[in-house]
């Protein structure tokens, strides 16, 4: 009797289960978990756009999303995924494309398509993937078209310039005598003007003059550094060989970060921040200048009663620079047909349409039509600063370089805590050739 | 007292005959069955462990990129010279044994101590057992971010604690390099104190009750109950929650990835983050692997010498 039992029980759970699995096959074709298994896309005619954008570009990068979205076919055309900043990012990038699941169009800074593109995880665009939409390359910003233009192939679409600025306080610096009669900050070009226009914020604040986010954050302190040693003249680049060599003049390094640290005992500048902390300093107003970059403006502007401008930092040393990168539009590597080149490119020229949205936040458009326009013009404080981007000074080449690498997490570490007082310039220098030297030493696995 | 001795010699004498009966369940074909069921187990365990642990050995000799394909030029030892002689791979290794210090100690002797005050407990022990063990279910980002709150530098829990007793907030226990780490492992006992206390737990309520009882008729105090009954009955529990926790710790991970991402600087920068960092973000695969290699000899390692240590203190008692 119990044998029959559990034969009878046999039978049916194998029976019940034979039944599954052929709804289960049969389903394969459209479910997820058939296309996760034959590794077909879920929905064929949604386009996958990846990107890094959080706070205020976030935003309006979601408002540009929606305007592709009410164009090309509802809510259903776009999956758009974001990502945590830097290197996560460009890691997820990278292992999609090498696992066969890229995105269909991803963001990338300039200075980190190029190691992209030396991996071979990038697509080339042709001329006549820009002719499809009609665009061309003279519709861009000659000094950052020139910029990702790599082995005499386009590898990515710029959007933008987002150079370094200083941000200000219209009512401390106002106080401080700081302010022309129109609300714009005075000529501060020269070290001596830029320090007593400190000093006098100072004593309006009754502390912090100038802020810089140095804790937990690498690439403010980098951003700052670098623009101020590419102010002094004939500096050599930090990186040379494609990042083989480390040719930083060390002379121009301690200056620079000796005056930091000048500004730090003085309390003119703040010892230890966070990159929000920072911020905040200013916008409350217990600080008159913020130094970071242009994308801020988004913030900046959410906080109810905050009367602030933006001016590019002004030049110290010999020449002005400003440290900056370009978000651009890449093609990862994959298997296309010509219809999904076009949506992919149909993408980008609808971004690139959408240009004054962006700058709304901030950056400088890459696009000519856009940056030409008298609305972009008319664009305030966009306008005060838009010609930093014409002396921008992109990090340099190296296959651990880039926004939000190996290399500017390796150097921003060491130069927040010269800003922190926690170890000396001459310190900071032998930390990171220390800690690069792996990186010079090996080639690169590109 | 003398009950002691005479338990450790029964579970002694029983584990032999055990082991007899399964060597005749195999004699009799019944293995064949059991492999059958191991089977599907098997195969997921030599697909995604031993498969990739063998690759990750061989790797270890070449110059493989993450984004390419094959295993690249032969490096031979090339890379494990890189990482034994490169400054951050000694401070994520030393950073990894620090965080190993702080966490181990404190997650045996609090569970140790909360699992016995907790079996005192006469009504609602369920609460204390729930209390201390749901930190313990949650993931590891939820924990990251309750304790990255706290440690907001200027508005945070701890800041604002400080204030009451009149410390000045500094620039934040996660922000400065002396301090992150202590922060990592607070966050760290907090959340895993959990296991080891059920671990503890569980022993404790194997203790016959009678022993206690008769330890007291015999005038024992609580303190010499403990010292003599509970502790020694508790050595196998003790030995197994050191094994576990030292693993544990030396395969942290999550909350630094979390919190600190390895900062301020590289000072909370620990093995396994500098493994990946080398593996999936400079794309050097090989030299990741050597990394994991190296990290690997050290956990066999330690596991082998506590092991030895544990074996000799055990015949020497005997």
């Amino acid at each position: 009797m119990a044998t029959a039992n559990a034969f009878s029980r046999r039978a049916f759970l194998g029976g019940a289960l034979a039944a599954a699995g052929t709804v289960a096959l049969a389903g394969c074709a459209t479910s997820p978990i058939g296309a996760g298994l034959v590794g077909s896309p879920l929905n064929p005619d949604q386009l996958i756009f990846w990107n890094l954008f959080g706070g205020g570009d976030g935003s309006r990068m979601q408002t540009m999303e929606a305007g592709y979205e009410k164009q090309h076919g509802g809510s259903g055309a776009l999956q758009a995924t974001v990502f945590a900043w830097g290197n996560p990012y460009y890691s997820k990038l990278t292992l999609a494309t090498v696992g066969n699941k890229p995105p269909d169009v991803a963001v990338a800074h300039l200075t980190r398509a190029k190691p992209l593109w030396d991996g071979g995880i990038l697509d080339p665009i042709t001329e006549a993937d820009l002719a499809s939409v009609g665009l061309s390359s003279t519709d861009f910003n000659q000094a950052s078209w020139d910029a990702q233009k790599t082995d005499g192939k386009n590898i990515a679409i710029p959007l933008d310039t987002h150079p370094l600025v200083m941000f200000f306080n219209s009512d401390v610096v106002g106080k401080a005598g700081l302010l022309d009669s129109d609300g714009k900050l005075k000529d501060l070009t020269g070290l001596d003007a830029f320090e007593s226009a400190l000093a006098a914020i100072a004593k309006v604040t009754g502390g912090t003059a100038i802020t810089v986010g140095n804790v937990n954050e690498n690439a403010t302190p980098w951003r700052v550094f670098t623009t101020l040693y590419h102010q002094i003249n004939g500096v050599s680049p930090f990186l040379s060989d494609n990042g083989a060599k480390i040719s930083v003049d060390e002379d121009a390094f301690v200056k620079v970060l000796t005056k930091i640290q000048e500004w730090v005992k003085k309390g003119w500048l703040n010892k230890g921040l966070d990159y929000a902390g920072a911020q905040t300093q200013m916008f409350t107003g217990k600080a008159g200048f913020y130094l970071e970059g242009e994308w801020e403006i988004t913030t900046a502007q959410s906080i109810k009663g905050l009367k602030f401008g933006m001016v590019p930092i002004p030049n110290l040393f010999d020449k002005p620079a400003a440290q900056a990168d370009s978000h651009t539009f890449v093609l990862p590597r994959k298997d296309r047909t010509p219809e999904q080149r076009k949506q992919a490119m149909t993408f980008i020229k609808s971004m690139l349409d959408q240009s004054q949205t962006w700058a709304m936040g901030g950056h400088v458009p890459a696009y000519l039509p856009t940056l030409d326009s008298s609305a972009y013009k008319a664009l305030e404080p966009q306008a005060d600063y838009a010609s930093a981007a014409g002396y921008a000074i992109y990090d340099d080449p190296a296959w651990y370089g880039g926004s939000g690498s190996t290399f500017e997490n390796t150097v921003g570490a060491q130069l927040g805590l010269v800003q922190q007082l926690a170890v000396s310039p001459q310190g900071a220098l032998s930390a990171i050739k220390g800690q690069l030297k792996v990186y010079t030493n090996t080639p690169s696995p590109l | 007292m003398t009950a002691a001795p005479a338990l450790t010699r029964r579970s002694q004498a029983a584990a032999p005959k055990a082991r007899r009966s399964i060597g005749s369940a195999l004699a009799r074909g019944e293995g064949r069955g059991a492999w059958l069921f191991l089977a599907p187990f098997g195969l997921f365990y030599i697909a995604f462990l031993l498969g990739p642990a063998v690759w990750m050995l061989i790797s270890s000799f070449f110059n493989t990129s993450t984004v390419r394909t094959g295993l690249g030029s032969f490096a031979g030892f090339s890379n494990y010279a890189e990482m034994l002689t490169r400054a951050d791979f000694w401070s994520a290794m030393w950073h990894t044994l620090q965080f190993t210090l702080y966490t181990v100690p404190p997650l045996v002797i609090i569970a140790f101590v909360f699992a016995i005050l907790t079996n005192r407990v006469r009504r609602g022990q369920w609460f204390f057992r729930l209390a201390f063990f749901l930190p313990y279910i949650l993931p590891s980002a939820t924990i990251s971010l309750i304790w990255l709150f706290i440690f907001t530098p200027g508005s945070g829990l701890w800041a604002t604690a400080q204030g009451w007793v009149g410390i000045t907030a500094g620039s934040g226990v996660l922000a400065d390099p002396k301090t992150a780490m202590i922060g990592i492992a607070i966050a760290t006992v907090w959340w895993t104190l959990g296991f080891n206390f059920v671990l503890y737990l569980a022993g404790l309520q194997e203790i016959p009750r009678e022993l206690y009882e008769a330890a007291a008729v015999d005038g024992a105090s609580n303190w010499e109950q403990i010292r003599y009954i509970t502790l020694p009955l508790l050595n196998r529990t003790t030995t197994l929650v050191i094994l576990l926790q030292i693993i544990a710790s030396l395969k942290i991970f999550d909350q630094v990835y979390l919190m600190t991402s390895g900062g301020p600087g590289i000072s909370t920068q620990v093995a396994l983050g500098l493994v990946t960092n080398t593996g999936f973000t400079d794309n050097r695969l090989g030299a990741a692997s050597a990394a994991s290699v190296l990290l690997l000899i050290v956990i066999v390692a330690i596991a082998v010498i506590r092991q030895l240590i544990e074996r000799a203190a055990e015949r020497k008692a005997a």
